[in-house]
Formats: C-alpha cells, sequence, structure tokens
C-alpha cells in the first residue's frame, strides 16, 4: 500500500555536479501537500532574503505532488518554483503534459536544484540513472527545436522540458517549454533555469506509482469519467478548448484589447475559436489521463515565413497576442504564438510586454531609432517578430522590456507607469477588471502578481453585480484558497470549474491515494497557510508594508471603459481603496496589509510572524481579534 | 474479437495505458501496458495506437510454445512456460510485446477491452464483428 509518494528526493548541486538521494519527507508532503506549497515551504526556509533569484543562492524546484501521475482526472502537473525575477516573491509555475507522471514513474517526488553549473548542462533522469550532461551542444537552441533534438537522442519516450534563448538570457518571464506546446509560463522560472544553466529536463521512469487504495480509486474515477463525459460542457471544451471563451469574452467586456484600453475587440470573428478550430487545427491534445483533450495542436501560415507547429492558441494567448495586439488573423496570432514558445518566452506576459511597446511606440515615447529601424505597429506580425528577437537577446531596449512592463516603464518614465498593466511586476492575465471588480482585487492581491489562476471571478462578477465591490473580497479569498490547491496536488482544475466534479469527490481521491484521511476544509487551511506564508516571503525580501504593493497600474481607475458593452464602465480610486480595507479585515490582516500575529499563529506560522516582528513589518493586532473563518464558499458558474 | 484503431481520433491521453495496467496487473504503470502510442512531435502533430491485430506471428516464433490462442482470439502467455526470451518481441510487427524489468514474461494483450471502455474519443474502439482468422495488419485495421 502506498501514499501516492515515489519515494525518493533529489538534491542537485549543479555547481559540483553531486547528486543526493533522500528519502522524500512524507511529513513535509503531508503538512504542505506538494506543488507550489513545497515551493513555498522550501524557499521560504532556504533563501537568503537578499539573495538574488537569478544568483547562486536561489534555488529551482521541481515536483509533482502526490496527486500527478495517479489514476485521476487530469493528473498530469509538474510544479516548478524558486524566488521569482520578475516579482521579488514567491514563484511557482506549472504545466500539464507527461513530464510530472514520468518523475513519479522514475520513482522521485522532489528535486532541488542548488547553485550554478560552471557550463551549460542538461539533467537525465531514466529510474536509477539520474545524470547531468553538457549542453553546449544545445545552448542557444530554441525551446522546440532542443526538445526535438533531445527526443532524437535519448528516445522519444523521454518527457522533456527545456528553456530558450529568452530563458538563457535572462528574460525575467521567461517560461519552460515541454509536450512541444505545454508551458510553465508565468514568474520567470525559466529565467531561474537559465540562470542555473540548466538547458532541460528529460525524464523516462518504467515504476509502478503506489497508492493507498487503488480499487476504490479506480471505481470513484470511472465513475467521475463516465458521468463527466455527458456534461454538456464537454462537448465544447473538447472541440475548442479554452479558445471559445475570446467572443465570450469581447460580449462580456472583459477582453483585453489594444494593451487594455478597451474591452471591445472589432475583430473578435477573426481570432475566435471558431477560427482556430477551421483554419488552423492539427489535432486534438490531451495531458496525461485527461478525456477533456482541451489542447489545441496547430498548424499556422503567415506568407513569407515558414509554416509552424505550435499548441495553441488558447484563450489567454489569443485575447493577449491576439486582441491585445490587434491582430486581425488567427494565422497571425499563432505565429506569434509560436514565437514566444520557441524563444521560450510566457506568452501572457509576452503579450502585455509587446501591447505595452505597442502603446508606448504609438504614443511617440519609443521611436524607430529605438527598434533598429523597424515600427512597432497594432495587427503587424513583422513588428512583433522582430520586438520578441530584441527582447529575447536584450538588445538595446530589448533590454528595458526584458525585465517585463513595469521595469520597462521605469526606464520609459513620461507616465508610461499608468498603463504598465502588471501588479508586483507580472503583467495582468487575459481579463480587463475595470468593470469585474472581484477580477481586478484578484490581481491586485495575488501572491504571484496579476495571474488569473488563483482566483478567477468573471461569472462571479456578472452574478454578483458588476458594479458592486461589497462581499465581493470574501469570495476572492475563498477562491484564492481553493484555486490554488490545484496547484499544490499537481492536478488540473478545469474539472471542478468547468464540468462540476466537486471538492468533496476531488478530495475523496486525494484520500484513496494518500491514505491522510483529510477534509476539504483542512485542505482549503493548509492552501491559506501557503498563501500567508506567501504573503510574509514577499514583506520581508521588499520590506514595505503589504499594501503599498498591492495597486494596480493607474488605467485601472483613471480611464473608463471607452467602447463596447461595457462603455462608461469603471472603478473609482476610491472603491480601490475599499476593496483593498475589506479584503484585509477579511484576511485577518491589518488596514496596511500585513498579517497579524493572532492570524499567522492561528495557521502555525508563528516563526514568520517572529520574523515580521523583527522588520517591523507585522500586522497591528485588529481591534474585534481576526476572522474566525476566511473566505466565503462560493461555486462560480462556468461559462 | 479485436480492436479497431482510428488515429485521427487519439489526443495522447494515455488513459488506456493506465487502464490496462490497472486492469491486468493492479499497478498504475503505463509501461506495463499492452499497448502503446507513438506520438509524431512537432511535425506532422500526431498521434498513433498501436495495439495487438492478433497476428499470430509471436506464437509462431515462441520457442516454449508459452504462447497460445484463446477462444475470443487473444493470444495468452503462459507465465509458467515463458522465459522472457524475447524472440516475441522482436517479432511483433506492430511492436505491441513487450518487457518490463520487474516481469519476468512477455506482455502481450488479452482483449479484456479496459481500454475500449475508457477511450473518450473513439480512438480505439470495441471491434466485434471483425474477421475471426489471423493474419491481420495494423494498417488493414486502421480506419
Amino acid at each position: 500500500m502506498g501514499n501516492g509518494l515515489a519515494g525518493t528526493t533529489l538534491r542537485i548541486n549543479l555547481k559540483t555536479s553531486v547528486v543526493r538521494r533522500l528519502p522524500t519527507d512524507e511529513a513535509l508532503f503531508r503538512r504542505w501537500h506538494g506543488g507550489r506549497g513545497i515551493t513555498a515551504k522550501l524557499i521560504y526556509d532556504e533563501v537568503p532574503r537578499e539573495a538574488d533569484p537569478l544568483g547562486p543562492e536561489n534555488i529551482f524546484i521541481m515536483n509533482a505532488g502526490v496527486m500527478s501521475g495517479a489514476f485521476i482526472p487530469a493528473g498530469s502537473k509538474v510544479s516548478f518554483g524558486s524566488v521569482s525575477p520578475l516579482t521579488n516573491g514567491h514563484g511557482d509555475s506549472n504545466m500539464g503534459g507527461h513530464l510530472g507522471p514520468a518523475l513519479k514513474f522514475a520513482g522521485y517526488d522532489l528535486v532541488v536544484f542548488e547553485n550554478i553549473a560552471p557550463r551549460p548542462v542538461y539533467l537525465v533522469i531514466d529510474d536509477e540513472r539520474v545524470e547531468l550532461r553538457d549542453a553546449s551542444k544545445f545552448w542557444g537552441m530554441k525551446s522546440l527545436e532542443c526538445e526535438k533534438a533531445l527526443k532524437d537522442e535519448l528516445g522519444e519516450d523521454f518527457e522533456v522540458a527545456t528553456i530558450g534563448p529568452a530563458g538563457e538570457n535572462g528574460v525575467l518571464f521567461s517560461c519552460i517549454t515541454h509536450d512541444f506546446g505545454r508551458q510553465a509560463g508565468r514568474t520567470g522560472q525559466g529565467a531561474v533555469m537559465g540562470s542555473k544553466r540548466l538547458k532541460a529536463i528529460c525524464v523516462r521512469g518504467s515504476k509502478s506509482l503506489r497508492v493507498h487504495d487503488l480499487p476504490e480509486l479506480r471505481k470513484q474515477v470511472t465513475e467521475i469519467m463516465l458521468r463527466t463525459r455527458k456534461h454538456p460542457n464537454m462537448e465544447p471544451w473538447q472541440k475548442y478548448g479554452t479558445a471559445f471563451f475570446i467572443r465570450w469574452s469581447n460580449d462580456n467586456a472583459v477582453l483585453p484589447t489594444y494593451n487594455f484600453q478597451t474591452t471591445h475587440y472589432e475583430d473578435t470573428d477573426k481570432i475566435d475559436g471558431d477560427q482556430l478550430v477551421t483554419k488552423l487545427l492539427v489535432t486534438h491534445k490531451a495531458c496525461f489521463g485527461c478525456w477533456m483533450n482541451c489542447g489545441k495542436y496547430t498548424k499556422a501560415v503567415v506568407p513569407g515565413k515558414p509554416a509552424v507547429y505550435l499548441e495553441g492558441p488558447e484563450y489567454e494567448t489569443g485575447a493577449l497576442c491576439g486582441a491585445n495586439l490587434g491582430m486581425k488573423d488567427i494565422h497571425h496570432v499563432a505565429y506569434i504564438n509560436w514565437l514566444l514558445d520557441n524563444l521560450g518566452m510566457d506568452s501572457m506576459s509576452g503579450g502585455g510586454v509587446v501591447a505595452f511597446g505597442m502603446e508606448c511606440y504609438e504614443r511617440g515615447l519609443i521611436t524607430e531609432a529605438d527598434l533598429e529601424g523597424h515600427a512597432l505597429r497594432w495587427g503587424e506580425v513583422d513588428d512583433v517578430e522582430h520586438f520578441l528577437d530584441m527582447i529575447a537577446h536584450r538588445r538595446g531596449i530589448g533590454d528595458w522590456f526584458a525585465g517585463g512592463t513595469k521595469r520597462a516603464a521605469q526606464k520609459i518614465g513620461k507616465g508610461s507607469e499608468k498603463f504598465a498593466m502588471q501588479v508586483k511586476g507580472q503583467e495582468m492575465s487575459g481579463y480587463d477588471g475595470r468593470w469585474a471588480p472581484g477580477m481586478l482585487l484578484s490581481y491586485m492581491t495575488a501572491d504571484i502578481g496579476a495571474h488569473h489562476n488563483r482566483s478567477w471571478t468573471i461569472t462571479v462578477d456578472m452574478a454578483e453585480g458588476r458594479e458592486r465591490i461589497a462581499g465581493r473580497a470574501k469570495i476572492v479569498i475563498y477562491l484564492q484558497h481553493i484555486r490554488p490547491l490545484f496547484d499544490t496536488w499537481c492536478i488540473c482544475r478545469l474539472f471542478w470549474g468547468e464540468l462540476d466534479i466537486t471538492p468533496e469527490e476531488i478530495v475523496e481521491s486525494l484520500n484513496h491515494i494518500t491514505g491522510w484521511g483529510v477534509g476539504v476544509d483542512e485542505c482549503l487551511r493548509t492552501s491559506e497557510m501557503i498563501w500567508n506564508l506567501n504573503r510574509c516571503h514577499y514583506l520581508e525580501r521588499n520590506r514595505a508594508n503589504g499594501r503599498t504593493f498591492d495597486y494596480p497600474p493607474a488605467r485601472s481607475w483613471e480611464d473608463k471603459i471607452p467602447s463596447g458593452p461595457g462603455k462608461g464602465k469603471g472603478l473609482t480610486r476610491e472603491q480601490i481603496e475599499e476593496m483593498l480595507d475589506d479584503y484585509y479585515d477579511e484576511r485577518g490582516w491589518d488596514r496596511r496589509g500585513n498579517p497579524t500575529r493572532a492570524l499567522l499563529e492561528d495557521l502555525g506560522l508563528g516563526d514568520a510572524a517572529d520574523n515580521l516582528e523583527k522588520i517591523g513589518l507585522l500586522g497591528e493586532p485588529l481591534p474585534g481579534g481576526i476572522p474566525k473563518v476566511r473566505g466565503e464558499k462560493y461555486k462560480p458558474k462556468a461559462f | 474479437m479485436r480492436i479497431k484503431v482510428d488515429r485521427t481520433k487519439c489526443t495522447g491521453c494515455r488513459l488506456c495505458l493506465q487502464i490496462c495496467a490497472i486492469e491486468n496487473y493492479g499497478e498504475i504503470n503505463p509501461k506495463k501496458a499492452a499497448l502503446r502510442i507513438e506520438a509524431k512531435f512537432p511535425e506532422p502533430g500526431q498521434y498513433r495506437p498501436f495495439v495487438c491485430t492478433q497476428c499470430g506471428k509471436c506464437a509462431e516464433v515462441c520457442p516454449e510454445n508459452a504462447i497460445t490462442r484463446n477462444d475470443v482470439g487473444a493470444y495468452i502467455v503462459d507465465k509458467s512456460l515463458c522465459t522472457n526470451c524475447g524472440a516475441c518481441v522482436t517479432v511483433c510487427p506492430v511492436g505491441v510485446v513487450f518487457q518490463h524489468p520487474e516481469i519476468n514474461h512477455v506482455i502481450i494483450c488479452n482483449f479484456c477491452m479496459k481500454c475500449t471502455e475508457l477511450c473518450s474519443t473513439g480512438a480505439i474502439v470495441k471491434w466485434d464483428k471483425a474477421p475471426a482468422s489471423k493474419g491481420g495488419t495494423a494498417a488493414a485495421e486502421e480506419v
């Protein structure tokens, strides 16, 4: 009988090439569940607060939690984590595909990379065999090409994760690529991998994954499988993946358009899911153990350029590299998606950064002279290709943009900070929050900056009132606990969000796998603990009151939506302050946005309270004490 | 009874591999499955399942006569006779006879059909009316 763990942890010192094999600390997984929880704990304990995220003292973590690889809906994820060079706080990012399960089947739960390799290396794990190999012939290769080259060398059945030139060159929003189209995109994990001169990770495993009660797991999951196949959302998800959401987003005035200037795109019908399926689709593509196959593998043809194969564009890329850049042809959106994938940049931040550059260009803040003689116009794919090449290789002002929109705006100045669409250094996901207050609050308060997967509230905002902010913070807090749980378990959240599998069912599966015998509330508490530890970590590294970091760019309150169904809508600065006050009260933080001792001790984080106190950033005790329960249970309607 | 493959419908999820090993070995381990998925990426971007075609070449070549056909047409390995010599692995035209370091005999599909029950896209389906005689090829069975 097992517990979902493979049994072995690897500690790899890249400087000395020493590989240590340790028995996996089951108590660590039991307390932090895995995935981003493990990252939160290890980087808090091990990385000095003043350490450069791209320096030798940062650690780079890969783990597949306790559920990945098991017989479970979309149990496919692998989580990467480190101190983020993009946000200077906790950073984690995960991806589906087949790498996470392969790691478990090879016998490993957790791999921690320490230090920096003296020369480029790649890691090969083939059951017991663990080797760092010379990567000099792969260094400089683009992500997708490198994956192919490694599979040609090692064998098709190795699961491979690579970085591209952007990661090698320290572009702060670099991603990690796997399975020719799956990315761990956010928080710059590719840049951390590049800083360690780790070009790729290749894994093959032949062992069995032991779980607590396989017959019960099989019975339960088979029932879920047969039931969810008949769910009305299954067909659109299988056909379009997330891409069908472009039109929905436009119709509901949240589609970021022209760098979040408006939320209505007149050419939506040229870049939506129908276009993707009819013009680009090669094959549907699923992650390990998933019967929803939301991945769309495609081929894009842009005249004068080579035909390219990619996975996507999914919703986020379609929004941020489509409407947000003014693209009018699905082939162009896909081509930009491919450029970003192959250079090894997050296509969400990438879209945000290019859109910011385009608005700067439109306003005359950057010119052809800055762009090596090129323009940077809305809707021009050639302009984007050249600009991305400047960024990936940090040429000229490409170096400014390689730090993301926040750092680029600091260099450009002249009021550009107002429309650098980011929070804490991370670019916004593909939803404009001006007429979706819960979404804006989600961006403002997320532990990794403006990312939607911590909390997504568009249907909540629609159901509860798009101009109403009262009561929204509680729901955001609940979502910030439940959604990241999937990232601790290393499984996909779509079955919960879109096919109505309940949290209780998922936790039942978790118990069949681990034997932990936990309930949903206990899991939510674990997630809250992770959230608060990350907040403490952020404060300790950035040394100011938390509220300082929780504001969106001024466009969020200064500019009303100028066109479309959301015309004239927007939030005021006062409403944003009110939402923050409400959020902090509901979290048990003080109004400066700092966690209080009573809360941290309630969550078993007394040490973090001591650490905050030493630097004067511990929250003041709340007059009425902390709320007994933080967050309010809410099931957002599927879209 | 055989399995029909429509490779245009395969999404590469490997649920078939998972359930195969769970059914036959009581373990989560796709490397103990009796079928395989070939993935051709980045070009042309295609998955292709390979399943036993019941051609019988494994039985013909087996020096121990450990592989015999049962009444549903499946080739069954007698674990007490199989020496895991691998002759059948070499000769299988579609590469679906497997060896695994933890198992001391070869792995051949027994047509339990669990894979076809879980395949959600119809890439592999139960083929009740398949020709009973041996000699089929992978190509002949693909849609």
